[in-house]
């Protein structure tokens, strides 16, 4: 019988009841790995060996009687955006094809230290630059519910791991959108804690001031207790919330919200939005007023200024960012032929390493910031920052929670959306704001859209350092659905591999 | 060239522009926890941060903020409440993150000055020289060029990189443009920085090693037609590595410059390079792209606000400055206003202090570091220091105060010591250096010289007493000069019946 | 307004130090020319008195204590290196003056 359609909490009793041992359960991964991910393409890496040395050691300290954390021997997938010592780290760029850190983030060795079997790593448009995973230098994922579909972007691996079952657990980043709108395409469970909650350190940074880490999962306990392992305080990291972490794994076990207030944000919302994604969220607000909730309508004026805004600070902050890639020191060489200098080499390199997102948004950043257009549109996105953030604050004076669907639309086809770069970016319209004003949010299922029988996500927002409330509300929402589904939704999605 | 020096000042009114860079003497980095420790093999004092390795993060030295701030203090600049890092962006193979994280619109301190005392015809005049702002920020790799002419960038076939020195933190020190100073110019620029230098070895901030590079200075000079009231445009020089340089340096550009304005040709505003040997300046490459650094804010590190207790804190333990500090020991010293003046420019005060506080007289020490020890020191082309320490010549002038060395004999000791051949204990030892205080020793050798020279003891004995010259000078060459001169005389004259 | 230039668009390619094809340049301006198009109206927004913000969390004076943890093994530090000789980084010839 296999373990791998278990949710994470429930292999971890599995585990601790000694019903399978960390080594058969990376084992019966790695098999389901073999199976499917050819069609799904979600890895780009597999470390079989560190994988399994972690497990048998997580076997052999349970079965010396040692305390583990909750999540020793359960397997996960780490976006490839995040360094582990010696393992290739990519970013989905050819830049980085044969990159291998000498050193580990600190969200690894949080993992590592909480006896987590890391299985490999996962796709991702190149440096998170997407919204559909396109991008990546080693070609398309497709998502499980529908393979010629995209998984969402730019952590698309890491949602595609999830949903076909390869993985239970995986670890997402969070600029624009990145862990939310993978998460509600592929109907699985994706959390942006609070900016500053989890630490940067090791991951290569696209946007600094927006980055994220934050658990993805199948359920919401799952990433509530992955969320537990990997935040918390990093002297390593200067913008590393120095306080403790919110119990989440308690908040998402309360199953309440009897009295709270929920605001609906009006402008993410209506026009532009798909008909079975407005459906099925208003159907799961039904659900959050059954269990006690109030629901209140909120405005937030000048977010219809933050997707142009995000659309100027991210990528003058990837231009910086992304400098240091210029081939002296490690990646990617082209040109190295002794006829070239050094800046032509780095030229050159530059011109065959990134790919053509990447270097739209450098270049579109190098503008940005550069003397005679940085009050036009750096410093004026900066502003707008200011004013999203007022937005917000107003709004959480009249709500607990704030409330949208993740995504626009469900999962579009490959290749629908690649050659306009606008429409592109329209995706990320409900989850940009989250990142701009540094506050938490996550993306639960809340159905399959009537049009086109895709996974619409839910989008819940808390104030910044207020983690646990999306986590209850996000609890409770997902006990009231599944009791009216009478199952959760993952156990719709198609079956894989079945050649 | 047409114009000399003296020509150009007479016509040209030169303004003045320094930028030194200095590296903390910190144990660890600006951004990272590792070691500025000065010449480590290479790429040993390395981590992900200061190599800028993917998803590396910066964390600020608590250290060096305290040494900005306390600089600061001492240049009388205000301290900011806030201030943030920014990015200084600029591709260069040397900068691991191809960005320079520096302060930009928002420095640590700002608006201080600094006087200098310059010696003019018309006595000691004060100039004042007004600081900018001083800001943080991280010093850059090292790279080697192979092939081609010896270590030089030109004609080399590739360049190897040490990041060692990339990261180690490095404080920004910019004047305001400092005009009035005239033919002075040269000199004020060289006070400055030796005042500077002075102020940062004395608050421990810095190593100021110019040689090392941990004190580097950038000077920037333009001429205007005398009384014109306008600014000309200024020419950068940059890689001025020693206080004769800097002097050297804006005196050739002055000349350089007053004598294009003169053909009638203009001052490009450019980075020019100091050659040592010519004490001119050659143009730098110039850049393909114009400069945009394209500063923003860093994102990855929060900003720096100070209150006012930490700074009162620091201020408290600021040393007195320099120039105080060479005014008391002038007085406690009474050191004429020259003599005071000569160890200052030989930069030999605080080792003279050294000296002095190990219990020696502070003339004998002077005169020893000035006198034997300079003379030994250029004859090797080296610094006095580094022929001597501040122990072993205090140990000598102990020696002949006790009278256990002459002066003459205290030469011999310091050759010995120079040449490597000990302490002054060990030379005194191996040389046979003692003074022959043995009266009996001595009696023989003076009944030996007269013995020799018998026409001239009987002039002696006769009253001429300065003929007893040539029979002190027969007694000190037996004794190999080990004798105590006076104490010759005395015996000789005693003997001859001279005595009294 | 017609944001940008093809030779704008070439001299952010050689501040940005990619080597851009004629044809690269050319499409690239008009798709920079819509994306540009798309976030002026940041400027509607941005009145005078509104402040930046540049950071999301309000965090002051974040420092670390001034001693030393061990650095990287040479080998490590040089680990990715495409090319490398007597431990250091070795690097095609470098034209051009440091700042
Ligand atoms: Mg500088
Ligand atoms: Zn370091």
């Amino acid at each position: 019988m296999t373990n791998i359609f278990k949710s994470a909490q429930e292999m971890s009793s599995a585990l601790v009841a000694k019903e399978v041992s960390a080594v058969d359960l990376a084992n019966e991964h790695f098999d389901r790995i073999e199976k499917v991910d050819g069609d799904v393409h979600a890895f780009l890496h597999l470390d079989k060996e560190g994988a399994l040395a972690q497990a048998r050691d997580v076997d052999a300290k349970r079965a010396a009687g040692e305390k583990l954390s909750p999540l020793a021997g359960v397997p996960l997938a780490l976006k490839d955006v995040l360094t582990q010592k010696g393992i290739p780290t990519t970013c989905g760029s050819k830049m980085l094809e044969n990159w291998r850190p000498p050193y580990d983030s600190t969200v690894v060795t949080r993992l590592k230290a909480a006896g987590v079997v890391i299985l490999g790593k996962t796709n991702m448009d190149e440096f998170a630059m997407g919204s559909s995973t396109e991008n990546s230098a080693y070609g398309p994922t497709h998502n499980p519910w529908d393979l010629s579909r995209i998984p969402g972007g730019s952590g698309g691996g890491s949602s595609a791991a999830l949903a076909a079952f390869e993985a239970p657990l995986a670890i997402g980043t969070d600029t624009g959108g990145s862990i939310r709108q993978p998460a509600a395409v592929t109907g699985t469970v994706g959390v942006k804690p609070t900016y500053g909650a989890v630490s940067r350190y090791g991951l290569v940074a696209f946007s600094s001031s927006l980055d994220q880490a934050g658990p993805c999962a199948r359920t919401v306990l799952d990433t509530a207790l992955l969320h537990e392992v990997i935040a918390g305080h990093d002297p390593k990291d200067s913008s590393s919330i120095n306080a403790p972490v919110p119990s989440v794994v308690a908040a998402a076990k309360k199953l309440d919200v009897k009295g709270m207030k929920i605001g609906v944000i009006k402008e993410l919302g209506g026009d532009g939005f798909q008909k079975g994604v407005s459906e099925r969220f208003n159907e799961a607000l039904e659900e959050l007023v059954k269990a006690g909730a109030e629901i209140v309508e909120v405005s937030c004026p000048n977010f219809e200024y933050a997707l142009a805004a995000y659309y100027l600070i991210a990528p003058s902050e990837a231009s910086s960012n992304l400098a240091r890639f210029d081939s002296m020191r490690y990646g990617l060489r082209v040109g190295d032929d002794g006829s070239h200098g050094a800046e032509e080499v780095m030229s050159l390199t530059r011109q065959a390493g990134f790919g053509k997102e990447v270097k739209r948004r450098i270049i579109l950043g190098t503008y940005a910031l550069s003397s005679g257009y940085y009050d036009a549109y750096y410093g004026s996105a900066q502003k707008v920052r200011t004013l999203i953030m007022r937005d917000y604050e107003a709004a959480f004076a009249k709500a607990d929670v704030l409330v949208s669907p993740t995504a626009p639309t469900t999962a579009f086809k490959i290749g629908e959306k690649a050659d306009d770069p606008v429409a592109m970016y329209l995706n990320d319209i409900a989850t940009i704001p989250v990142n701009m004003a540094g506050i938490g949010g996550m993306s639960l299922p809340c159905g399959l859209a009537s049009e086109d029988n895709l996974p619409v996500g839910f989008q819940i927002m808390t104030p910044a350092m207020k983690d646990d409330l999306m986590y209850q509300v996000g609890g409770t929402l997902e006990a009231a659905l599944n009791s009216k589904w009478g199952s959760p939704l993952m156990s719709q999605a198609p079956a894989l591999g079945a050649k | 060239m047409a114009l000399k020096y003296d020509d150009v000042v007479a016509k040209y009114e030169p303004t003045l522009g320094l930028e030194v860079h200095v590296e903390l003497n910190t144990n660890t980095k600006m951004f990272c926890g590792c070691s500025t420790e000065f010449g480590a093999e290479p790429n040993t004092q390395t981590c992900p941060v200061c190599l800028g390795l993917p998803g590396s993060l910066p964390v600020v030295n608590e250290v060096a903020i305290e040494s900005a701030i306390k600089i600061g203090l001492a240049l009388n600049c205000s301290i900011a409440p806030f201030s943030r890092f920014a990015r200084k962006n600029y591709f260069y193979p040397d900068m691991p993150k191809d960005y320079q994280i520096s302060q930009y619109d928002e420095p640590i301190c700002v608006n201080g000055y600094l006087d200098v005392e310059i010696d003019t015809d018309e006595g000691v005049k004060v100039f004042r020289v007004e600081i900018e702002r001083v800001h943080m920020e991280e010093d850059t790799g090292k790279s080697l060029h192979v092939g081609g002419a010896t270590g030089r960038i030109h004609g080399a076939e590739y360049s190897l990189l040490d990041y060692n020195r990339a990261g180690i933190p490095l404080m920004e020190i910019v004047t305001k443009m400092v005009p009035g100073t005239g033919k002075y110019a040269p000199q004020v620029a060289r006070a400055y920085v030796t005042e500077l230098r002075d102020i940062l070895r004395s608050l421990g901030v810095s190593d100021v090693k110019m040689e090392q590079g941990s004190l580097r200075c950038d000077a920037n000079v333009s001429l205007s037609p005398m009384g014109s009231g306008k600014l000309g445009t200024r020419s950068e020089t940059k890689n001025v590595n020693s206080l004769r340089s800097v002097e050297r340096a804006i005196h050739g550009e002055m000349i350089r410059q007053g004598n294009r304005l003169e053909n009638g040709e203009r001052i490009i505003q450019e980075t020019r390079h100091f050659l040592e040997e010519s004490g001119e300046t050659r143009p730098g490459r110039s850049k393909e792209t114009a400069e945009d650094y394209r500063y923003f804010q860093e994102p990855d590190l929060v900003p720096v606000a100070p209150d006012a207790g930490w700074i009162e804190e620091i201020r408290k333990t600021l040393p007195e400055k320099p120039s105080i500090h060479r005014k008391r020991l002038q007085e406690q010293w009474s050191v004429p206003d020259k003599e005071m003046a000569a160890m200052v420019n030989a930069e030999l005060l605080d080792t003279v202090e050294a000296t002095v506080n190990l219990g020696a007289d502070p003339t004998k020490a002077r005169s020893w570091w000035l006198g034997e020890v300079s003379r030994l020191a250029n004859e090797k082309d080296v610094a006095p220091t580094e022929l001597m320490t501040p122990a072993q010549v205090a140990e000598i002038i102990a020696l002949i105060a006790a009278g256990e060395l002459t002066d003459k004999l205290a030469r011999h000791v310091v050759e010995g010591v120079v040449n490597g051949e000990g302490t002054p204990a060990q030379v005194i030892e191996k040389r046979g250096l003692k003074v022959v205080s043995d009266d009996s020793a001595l009696m023989s050798a003076i009944e030996a010289a007269i013995a020799a020279q018998p026409d001239t003891a009987e002039r002696v004995r006769s009253g001429n007493i300065p003929a007893a010259g040539a029979l002190i000078g027969a007694v000190m060459k037996a004794t190999g000069g080990q004798a105590d001169a006076a104490r010759v005389r005395e015996l000789l004259l005693n003997h001859l019946g001279q005595g009294n | 307004m017609a944001a940008i230039s093809r030779d704008e668009v070439a001299h952010l390619a050689r501040l940005a130090r990619i080597e851009m094809s004629s044809d690269e340049l050319d499409h690239l301006a008009s798709e920079l020319d819509q994306i540009l198009h798309a976030v002026d109206r940041v400027q509607e927004a941005a009145k005078d008195d509104v402040p930046p913000t540049s950071h999301p969390l309000p965090l002051k004076n974040v420092t670390r204590p001034d001693v030393v943890v061990p650095s990287l093994s040479p080998e490590d530090a040089l680990s990715g290196a495409p090319a490398a000789d007597e431990q250091r980084f070795k690097v095609p010839q470098i034209l051009g003056d440091a700042e």
